[in-house]
C-alpha cells in the first residue's frame, strides 16, 4: 500500500486550520447583521457548502461522461467520491438553510424554487447510491452510476427552471429574492468572512475528495484481492 | 441484412414494437394492471382530497398526472421485467441490429401502453367528476408531450433497475426525482388549459416540456448502449 502523500497530509491540517479561521470570521469577526441578527452568521457556511456541493454534482456528471467514453474504472472512483462528499455538503447546506429560515421566514421550510430544487437534487443523489447498492458487478455498477449521474446533472437545472415557472403565480416566494439581495449589500468585514468561507470550504472539499478517492482505490484493491482468493 | 441501413433500423424498431404489442394483446397483463391501478388511485384521491366541485377545478391536473406517473412506473417495470425474466433481453441484444433500435422500440410500445391507459382513464375521470373540459386539444397535447418525456427517461431507467438486485422497488426511486420537471411542467401547462389561461402563460411550461423531451430522448438514445451492454 502506498503511504499517504505528504501533500495530502499538509492539506488535511490546512483544512482543519482553515475551518477554524472561517468559523472565527463568521462567528466573531463579521459584524452582526442589523435586521436578522446573529442567525445570519449561518449564511457564510451555508453558501460555502452549497457552492462546493453543487460544483461537485456537476463535476460528477462530467466524470460520468468521462467514464462512459473511456470505460476506465478510475473515473468511476472519482465520480463516487465527488457525489458522496457533495451529498453530505448539500445536506449541511439544507440544514443550515433551515436554521436560518426559521427566524428569517418564520418557517423551517418553504416550497420556494431554490429549496425545492435542493431537496430534489439531494434525493436524486440518494437514489444514485441506492442504485449502486443494488448492483454487484463493479463494471456494471460503474456504467449505471455514470448514466444516472449524467441524468441527474441534466435534470437538476431543468427542475430549477420548472419550479420557477410553477411558483411564479404564487407571490409567497418573493422572500427568496430578498434573501439573495441581502447577500449583495454585505459590509466589508462580512465580505471577508464570506469569501474566506468559500475558499475554506473549497479547500476542505478538495481534501475530503482526495481522501475519498484514495479510499475508493483501496476498496477497489480489496475487491480484486477478494476475487483472487475465491 | 442487405437492405439499406436506414430502413433496416426502422424495421428493427417496428419489429420490437410489434413483438411487444402482440404479446400484450394476447396476455393483457400489463394494461389491465395499469388500468385497475389507475382507477384505484383516482378512487383514493377522491377520499383523500374530497374532490368537491370547488376543489376539483384546481387539482384535476395534479390528480391525473400523479395517477399517470404511478401507473407508468407499474407499466415500465412490468414491460422491462418480462424481457429480463426468461432471458428475452439477451435474445434481443443478440439480434444484429443497432441497440438504439431496441430502445426506441421499447419506448414506442411503452408509450402506446401509457396512451391507451390515458385514453381510458381520461373519459372515465370526465364522466365520474363531470369534468368535460379536459377534452380540449391543448390539454390532450400536454398529456402526449408529458407522456413522451416520462416514458423516454422511464424506459432507460427501467432497463437499469431490472438489472439491479432491488429491481421493482428501485424504478420509482430512480425515476421520480429525475422526472420532476416533466410532472411540474405538465401539471402547470394542463391546469393552465383547464383554467382557460392566456397562451402567453401556458407557453413557458410547454416549451420546457418540449426541451425536456428533446434533451432526455437524445441523452437516453446515446447512453442506452452503456445500460444494456453485457
Amino acid at each position: 500500500m502506498t503511504p499517504k502523500p505528504a501533500l495530502l497530509k499538509i492539506l488535511d491540517y490546512l483544512s482543519v486550520i482553515l475551518l477554524a479561521i472561517a468559523a472565527y470570521l463568521a462567528l466573531v469577526f463579521a459584524p452582526t447583521e442589523l435586521v436578522m441578527g446573529d442567525v445570519q452568521r449561518v449564511f457564510y457556511f451555508h453558501i460555502g457548502t452549497a457552492w462546493t456541493g453543487l460544483l461537485g454534482f456537476l463535476f460528477a456528471a462530467g466524470l460520468g461522461i468521462a467514464y462512459l467514453v473511456t470505460k476506465n474504472m478510475k473515473w468511476d472512483i472519482v465520480e463516487v467520491a465527488a457525489v458522496e462528499i457533495s451529498v453530505v455538503f448539500f445536506l449541511i447546506t439544507i440544514v443550515l438553510g433551515s436554521i436560518w429560515a426559521r427566524p428569517a421566514w418564520n418557517t423551517w421550510w418553504t416550497w420556494d424554487p431554490r429549496l425545492t430544487t435542493a431537496a430534489v437534487t439531494e434525493l436524486i443523489y440518494v437514489a444514485y447510491f441506492m442504485l449502486r447498492a443494488g448492483v454487484e458487478d463493479p463494471e456494471r455498477r460503474a456504467r449505471f452510476g455514470a448514466v444516472y449521474a449524467l441524468l441527474g446533472g441534466l435534470s437538476a437545472p431543468i427542475t430549477f427552471m420548472a419550479i420557477r415557472l410553477f411558483r411564479s403565480i404564487h407571490p409567497v416566494v418573493i422572500g427568496a429574492a430578498s434573501g439573495a439581495q441581502e447577500k449583495m449589500n454585505m459590509s466589508g468585514d462580512m465580505k471577508v468572512a464570506f469569501f474566506f468561507a468559500l475558499f475554506a470550504f473549497t479547500v476542505i472539499f478538495i481534501d475530503l475528495f482526495w481522501n475519498r478517492i484514495r479510499l475508493g482505490q483501496l476498496e477497489n484493491k480489496v475487491e480484486q484481492l477478494k476475487l483472487k482468493v475465491m | 441484412m442487405t437492405s439499406p441501413p436506414r430502413s433496416s433500423f426502422l424495421q428493427a424498431v417496428a419489429a420490437v414494437v410489434r413483438k411487444d404489442l402482440t404479446a400484450e394483446f394476447r396476455s393483457r397483463e400489463l394494461l389491465s394492471a395499469m388500468l385497475v391501478f389507475s382507477m384505484l388511485v383516482i378512487l383514493i384521491f377522491n377520499f383523500a382530497l374530497e374532490l368537491e366541485p370547488s376543489v376539483r377545478k384546481k387539482v384535476t391536473a395534479g390528480v391525473l398526472w400523479t395517477t399517470f406517473a404511478f401507473a407508468g412506473t407499474l407499466g415500465l417495470n412490468r414491460s422491462m421485467a418480462v424481457e429480463k425474466d426468461r432471458g428475452c433481453l439477451d435474445g434481443l441484444l443478440l439480434a444484429p441490429v443497432d441497440r438504439s433500435a431496441i430502445y426506441f422500440g421499447k419506448v414506442i410500445s411503452n408509450l402506446a401502453f401509457m396512451l391507451i391507459v390515458e385514453a381510458i382513464v381520461l373519459p372515465m375521470y370526465a364522466v365520474l367528476y363531470n369534468e368535460l373540459s379536459i377534452f380540449q386539444p391543448g390539454f390532450l397535447g400536454v398529456i402526449l408531450l408529458g407522456s413522451v418525456g416520462y416514458i423516454a427517461v422511464g424506459t432507460l431507467l427501467a432497463s437499469m433497475s431490472i438489472q439491479a438486485r432491488t429491481r421493482d422497488v428501485l424504478l420509482p426511486i430512480l425515476l421520480f426525482p429525475v422526472a420532476i420537471p416533466v410532472l411540474l411542467a405538465s401539471v402547470k401547462a394542463s391546469s393552465g388549459f383547464l383554467a382557460g389561461a392566456e397562451m402567453s402563460e401556458i407557453w413557458p411550461p410547454l416549451n420546457l416540456l418540449i426541451v425536456y423531451d428533446v434533451i432526455f430522448t437524445a441523452v437516453a438514445f446515446m447512453v442506452f448502449d452503456a445500460v444494456v451492454e453485457e
